[in-house]
């Protein structure tokens, strides 16, 4: 993912409390050090936000997780200004928002952002096709045109056949298509999602989740997801942001916050979320090793091999994407039958590359069978590492050790045992994918 | 345990009637004995009031609408020509259209927004209506209520909508619009006779005041019940305020506005009969009529003939209504 260096989107000491009236200039002391309870007691004001810094950059999924009351679906709304924040910066393109007149402010909604709703928060009046096509109604783009555009928004979705009927004929995952079309419609740089899956049931939740990756995927928009759900948050963002009360308790990657919570508010998420779906196999490759290119003699192939010690070497061509693996003994065979280059004696079919982002999990059933180490690729097919397979399975084994540990203290129930059958079949369904895609 | 707490509670309040929480009470009930016997005692069983202004006031008033109708007649005059106008058209065109169109009409409009059922009854009701002759009379109240209802709805709807967007503007008008509601309506036939004469006008001007209230507040509510979520929605995507109010706000108030409309139609026909004491004519002039007269028969019928009327215009608008509901509820 490309990334520029100045942010999409900066947010520089941001505060919302409901119910005081903002002076400008400075946070006044009378709000800045009191806490939450306090102000409410004392002044019958509502802190909201408190101090919100936060950077995003382009193209990035950046999440915001808390429970209810943690200030998450007040910062979404204070960024296109739904709500106006009392003090603070909110800079997009480095332009603050806060500084914009009410025209201004239109122009920004229109092209800049567009918002899916928990909700949906569609027009029950107009048919699917019209309520997708919103955005652009909204611009006064001609009517013909903003049909179509719709049109081929809501096939992108997997909506095609559906334009005529009205949103309450639809289910409500097939509404939040409808929500998540009439988004991208309007061809904004950053989407805002308040908690789009929450009212889905947990299968079309997965679904709808999968869908937004697929078009991230395609699309490169900057999102801001806010969710109250830590697993929604691991499988979707690239910087997770966790707020309570207003306030942010941490903001990391992922995998920094699995590995390092911040206290104990964060460490009591991270404990019911199965690490090994999460974490991937960048955290336990190694050194490729010894590589060798496609274009070498058998004999220079053998030679290193021999330098190094080893009975086999992947094999790159000359860009470094992975080719496969040859082995001391076809090196030698290809050597025997007078081959110039060692590709015939590549063996590829036998020694697919594990792709980089695949979770430990969904890499368990690739490694199951292997004993030497496999290749591992980033998005491109470049080799950038290997794995050991009783690595992958040790871990797995910690894990689940861990996971029985868990199980013995608070004991087992049936949904928790649900959920993880869902996940591994899920799972599958990844592994799938990233065979065919190797 | 539990069983039995509350009865054990019960017991414990009548116990523990507590003098020392009710001290205001105790000392507020005697210094009112006290307070009254003296009263009794000094000033005896009728005192009257020391203040009486109720006259001074009143006379202010009819001095100052005496002084509004003279000096007003600029815009008085105007007004009143302009809705004379207008009622003189649609009187023309309704005693112009000959009763079996009227009738087939009505059916049909009925069939189709109310069903079988509500079509039959216009058929039977208008008939009866025609064979009873109180045709003529009908077609001239009917005339009278649709120039009311058009200028109620007209006023009503705007304020109603601007009322929705300003919490000022609402609290300033709730009063209003009760005073308008439950003020005798003789009490402004007598200026609406001073400011437009005797005739329609005066007449079409009391009605209005009484039936533009419901569609004033329905209006409001239809706007301000829209859903914060699907305005926010519509917002997010650069709504301007006018877009926000014409393509979600009203259309999604529709069946609302129309619950309104409805009421004000049916509170018009209810003013028919004390319209016609300042010289409407219609269905109410015959009613009223026919009470001087001492014919209560003439009375009943020329009341039934109202009766119908309100049946058939109520049903038909409320399914109309009803309709516009179940499509924005995505019933189709």
């Amino acid at each position: 993912m490309a990334q520029s260096d100045a942010p999409k989107l900066s947010i520089r000491g941001l505060w919302k409390v409901f119910g005081h009236k903002a002076t400008g200039g400075d946070v006044p002391a009378s709000i800045a050090t009191k806490s939450k309870a306090d102000m409410r007691e004392d002044d019958g004001v509502v802190l909201a936000l408190k101090d919100v810094n936060f950077d995003v950059q382009e193209g990035e999924t950046f999440v915001v997780m808390g429970l209810s009351g943690s200030g998450k679906s007040t910062l979404v709304r204070t960024l296109i200004r739904l709500i106006e924040p009392s003090y603070g910066e909110i800079l997009v393109d480095g332009e603050n928002v806060l500084e914009y007149s009410e025209q201004e402010l239109v122009e920004f909604r229109r092209r800049k952002t567009a918002m899916v709703f928990q909700h949906f928060g569609l027009l029950p009046h107009r048919t699917v096709l019209e309520n997708a096509a919103w955005g652009l109604e909204v611009q006064n783009m001609p009517k013909a045109e903003r049909l179509e555009r719709a049109r081929e928004t809501l096939e992108m979705v997997g909506l095609q056949g559906w334009e005529d009927y009205r949103p309450a004929a639809l289910s409500g995952g097939m509404q939040q298509r409808v929500g998540l079309a009439r988004a991208i419609a309007a061809d904004p740089d950053i989407l805002l999602m308040d908690e789009p899956f929450s009212g889905l049931d947990p299968l079309i939740r997965r679904d709808m989740q999968g869908e937004l990756v697929r078009l991230q995927e395609q699309l490169h928009k900057t999102l801001i997801f806010i969710t109250h759900d830590l697993a929604e948050a691991l499988k979707l963002g690239t910087h997770i942001m966790i707020m309570r009360d207003g306030v942010v308790i941490q903001l990391g990657t992922p995998e920094e916050i699995l590995a390092h919570p911040a206290d104990d508010y964060v460490a009591e998420f991270v404990r019911d979320v199965r690490r090994t779906s999460i974490v991937t196999l960048r955290t336990l490759m190694e050194e490729p090793g010894l590589q060798v290119r496609e274009s070498y003699t058998p004999s220079k192939a053998i030679e290193e091999m021999a330098r190094v010690g080893v009975v086999s070497a992947f094999v790159v061509d000359a860009e470094g994407h992975y080719v496969g693996v040859v082995s001391f003994n076809s090196a030698a065979e290809a050597k025997q039958r007078g081959d110039a280059t060692i590709v015939n004696a590549c063996i590829s079919d036998e020694y697919p590359a594990l792709a980089v982002n695949t979770p430990v999990e969904s890499a368990l059933p690739l490694v199951q069978h292997e004993e030497s180490a496999l290749a591992v690729t980033d998005s491109e097919g470049i080799l950038v590492g290997s794995v050991q397979p009783h690595t992958v399975r040790d871990a797995m084994a910690q894990e689940a050790q861990e996971a029985s540990d868990a199980r013995e203290s608070v004991g087992s129930s049936a949904l928790e045992m649900e959920q993880s059958s869902l996940r591994t079949s899920s799972g599958n369904a990844e592994e799938e994918k990233t065979t065919t895609a190797t | 345990m539990a069983i039995s707490s509350p009865s054990n509670k019960k017991e414990k309040r009548w116990k523990g009637f507590d003098i020392k929480n009710h001290k205001a009470l105790i000392l507020g009930s005697v210094g009112f004995l006290a307070f009254s016997a003296i009263v009794l005692a000094v000033l005896g069983p009728a005192v009257e009031f020391p203040i009486k202004i109720g006259r001074t006031i009143s006379e202010g008033i009819d001095d100052s609408i005496g002084w509004a109708t003279t000096s007003g007649a600029w815009f008085l005059d105007p007004t009143s020509d302009g809705v004379l106008r207008f009622l003189l058209l649609i009187k023309d065109f309704f005693e112009w259209l000959p009763w079996p169109i009227f009738i087939v009409a009505t059916v049909i409009g009925s069939y189709k927004t109310a069903g079988r059922g509500i079509a039959i009854f216009a058929v039977v009701s208008l008939t009866m209506m025609g064979s009873l002759g109180l045709w003529v009379s009908a077609m001239e109240t009917m005339a009278l209520i649709v120039v009311a209802v058009i200028l109620s709805i007209s006023i009503a709807v705007p304020i109603g909508i601007l009322a929705a967007r300003s919490n000022l503007l609402d609290t300033i008008l709730r009063p209003i619009l009760d005073g308008m509601q439950t003020m005798p309506s003789f009490v402004y036939l007598v200026p609406a006779v001073m400011f437009f004469g005797i005739g329609d006008v005066p007449a079409i001007f009391a009605t209005i005041i009484y039936a533009v209230p419901p569609a004033i507040r329905l209006t409001n509510l239809g706007i301000r019940q829209v859903s914060s979520e699907i305005v926010e929605a519509a917002m997010s995507f650069g709504t301007t305020p006018r877009q926000l109010l014409l393509k979600v706000q009203i259309p999604m108030a529709v069946p609302t506005i129309m619950a309104g409309i409805n009421q004000t139609i049916m509170m018009a026909l209810a003013m028919v009969v004390i319209a016609s004491l300042v010289g409407a004519g219609g269905l109410g002039e015959d009613v009223n009529r026919a009470l001087n007269r001492f014919q209560p028969g003439e009375a009943l019928l020329s009341g039934l003939g109202i009766v119908f009327l309100a049946i058939i215009i109520d049903r038909v608008t409320q399914a109309a209504a009803n309709e516009r509901q179940k499509a924005l509820m995505g019933e189709r």
